[in-house]
């Protein structure tokens, strides 16, 4: 069903349709720029309210701050009984954890779906495939027994350990869309030369792969980074909070008095991932553009 | 070692000694062994974290289980419950069906009508590009909630922006009739993901039908509905059936916004919320069980409906 945005390879330059006058381009651009203000404009008004005398936040709507005030976060951070570095020590932890476990596990089983002939193998590929479909509602609860029975409740074992048992198989599936696209002969030929699976896949696949790696490891940290849920559910205790639930907790305790403080440590809990998109732009579009990432 | 898959290697190697039991084996092993080797930690996964725990949700769910006393097996009753006498079950099916409807053709529409402006080869495109992807990267976060909790508080900046038309807009949020468009809104602000999609699909369409239909004499709001749409139908299928399963599982903003109540008066009782307040509020873990089991017929029927029905308008050239 996804054969029109499956085909990676080169696409064709953009269609011009027809000759347009200037006009014409004037009005969409027009059309394009007023848009991207409104998709702009809360955000900039939010990084704008971070930084305003708290007696201002509210009583404009230009994104001009008369002053500039960091106070809000200095007052953000200590808002809490437990500061704002650590939740994002703690989210930083599982993002990087998650991004090893997910680059590792999800690598190892596309390898196999791609390369490897074994009895089975396209009845385990449609079980994957499969698994896609099935929201996490389903396992989540006999999930949550199995943790607390091991005792990893308020740890992050809950959020981690399942990643480096490829529990994210929409990445499985964007890795063996990516490693069937490269040449046989390579294998092959390493074969002659005497190469198990385990050097093919070190010394070739994976060398091979790393801008579907990269994707996979961006977007694996960009979606950790935001879960709510997991954390919301596993980590009970102050100290394991992730930013996330820090924020959300800031908000419950402060929503009627420091506005100023919410706006600055939500504008910070956005800055990884708006750094993220910075530099890794092309590789996050084509992600999306080639497999139909979700969100 | 050497020859593993590629059965010709094997062949050559292997040809000169006879088979035997414990050769035999060690064969099978080469041919197929790696590849369950590297198998391993998804088969793992697999089973103890999919296939075993969804089989358990699935016998949970007919019981009343609560974490804390041992359960009793009750047959159907949590389901019957949940058809026939729970007020909270009706309100999360309508508010969630209520947010699919709205929020999908919406978000859909935008991304389409952004992606057809930015296919024209238009300078900046790569800017427009991210500037309207953005806000579907960021917009799972806890912050995007918050911040949209206040544009669309009583005196919040919405409405001070519609004070400067002279309109005195509502308390979006704490207003039973208009709670749930806020949401509706946020989704929709993200329709970054389907744009770039669409904008591949349109990029897969040749130029030159564009060409042949202009010399033709065809409008270009003829080429649209001739060319544009029917080529383009396998992508809006795949984006609305990807966007409708995502609407059907949005949890984080409604459980922000509405401070994990679903409030006011049910009208953000998304149903993963009213999943959530059972399982984890109220400790009813069968119960949830059963709710998610229907969550996921109620994604599986609206699935096999999409497939089902995608044959009389969706057009694959083959």
């Amino acid at each position: 069903m996804t054969d029109a945005t499956m085909s990676t390879g080169t696409a064709p330059p953009p269609a011009t349709i027809g000759r347009r006058g200037p006009l014409a381009s004037l009005l969409v651009h027009t059309a394009l720029i007023a848009a991207s203000i409104a998709m702009l404009y809360p955000l900039l008004w939010m990084v704008s309210a971070s930084v305003r005398p708290e007696d201002e936040i509210f009583s404009s709507t230009s994104l001009w701050p008369s002053a500039v005030d960091i106070s809000s976060y200095i007052r953000g951070w200590f808002g809490l009984d437990v500061s704002f570095g650590r939740f994002f020590w703690n989210s930083l932890v599982i993002a990087v954890l998650t991004v090893i476990g997910n680059v590792i596990a999800c690598s190892l089983a596309a390898y196999a779906f791609a390369r490897l002939r074994f009895a089975g193998r396209n009845f385990w590929f449609a079980i994957m495939l499969g698994t896609l479909m099935i929201p996490y509602h389903v396992t989540l609860i006999p999930q949550y027994v199995l943790f607390l029975d091991l005792g990893w409740v308020n740890t992050i074992l809950p959020l981690v350990v399942p990643k480096f048992l490829a529990s994210d198989a929409f990445f499985i599936f964007l890795m063996v869309q990516f490693f069937r696209g490269i040449p046989r002969e390579l294998d092959e030929a390493a074969m002659m030369d005497g190469c198990g699976p385990w050097r093919i896949y070190w010394k070739i696949m994976l060398p091979l792969s790393l801008p579907v790696l990269a994707t996979a490891a961006i977007f694996s940290f960009i979606w950790t980074w935001d879960d709510f849920f997991g954390p919301l559910i596993y980590l009970n205790d102050m100290n394991t909070y992730t930013i996330q639930l820090g924020l959300r907790t800031f908000v419950d305790s402060s929503s009627t008095s420091d506005w100023g403080g919410l706006f600055a440590m939500s504008t910070l809990s956005l800055v990884p991932v708006f750094f993220f998109f910075l530099f890794f732009q092309r590789l996050l579009i084509e992600g999306i553009a080639t497999t139909g990432m979700k969100r | 070692m050497a020859a593993v898959q590629d059965s010709t290697v094997a062949v050559g190697a292997g040809a000169n000694a006879r088979p035997t039991a414990q050769g035999r084996l060690a064969s099978i092993w080469t041919k197929h062994g790696a590849g369950y080797m590297f198998l391993l930690p998804w088969l793992v996964g697999f089973f103890g974290l999919t296939l075993g725990p969804a089989v358990a949700s699935f016998y949970l769910s007919f019981t009343n289980f609560d974490l804390i006393r041992s359960s009793e097996w009750v047959g159907t009753a949590n389901y019957v419950r949940i058809a026939t006498a729970d007020p909270k079950f009706a309100a999360a099916i309508k508010v969630t069906f209520l947010y699919v409807v709205l929020s999908v053709p919406f978000k859909l529409a935008f991304a389409l009508l952004v992606a057809i402006l930015l296919n024209r080869g238009i300078k900046g495109l790569t800017v427009y590009r991210a500037i309207f992807y953005l806000p579907s990267l960021l917009g799972g976060s806890v912050a995007i909630a918050v911040l949209w909790r206040q544009l669309f508080a009583g005196d919040g900046l919405i409405n001070s922006l519609l004070a400067q038309f002279g309109i005195e807009g509502p308390s979006w949020i704490s207003h039973p009739d208009y709670s749930l468009w806020t949401l509706v809104v946020l989704s929709v602000w993200q329709f970054g993901s389907p744009m770039i999609i669409f904008l591949a699909g349109l990029r897969q369409i040749p130029t030159d039908m564009y060409e042949a239909a202009s010399l033709d004499g065809a409008s270009k709001f003829r080429q649209f509905y001739k060319i544009t749409l029917p080529l383009l139908t396998p992508v809006i299928f795949f984006n609305a059936v990807v966007q409708t399963i995502e609407a059907f599982k949005a949890f984080t903003p409604a459980f922000i916004i509405s401070g994990g109540t679903g409030g006011p008066i049910n009208s953000t009782l998304f149903y993963t919320l009213y999943l959530y307040q059972e399982a984890f509020g109220n400790f009813r873990m069968g119960y949830a069980s059963a709710l998610a089991w229907i969550l996921v017929l109620i994604i599986g029927l609206f699935t096999a409906f999409s497939f089902l029905t995608s044959r009389y308008w969706v057009h694959y050239d083959d």
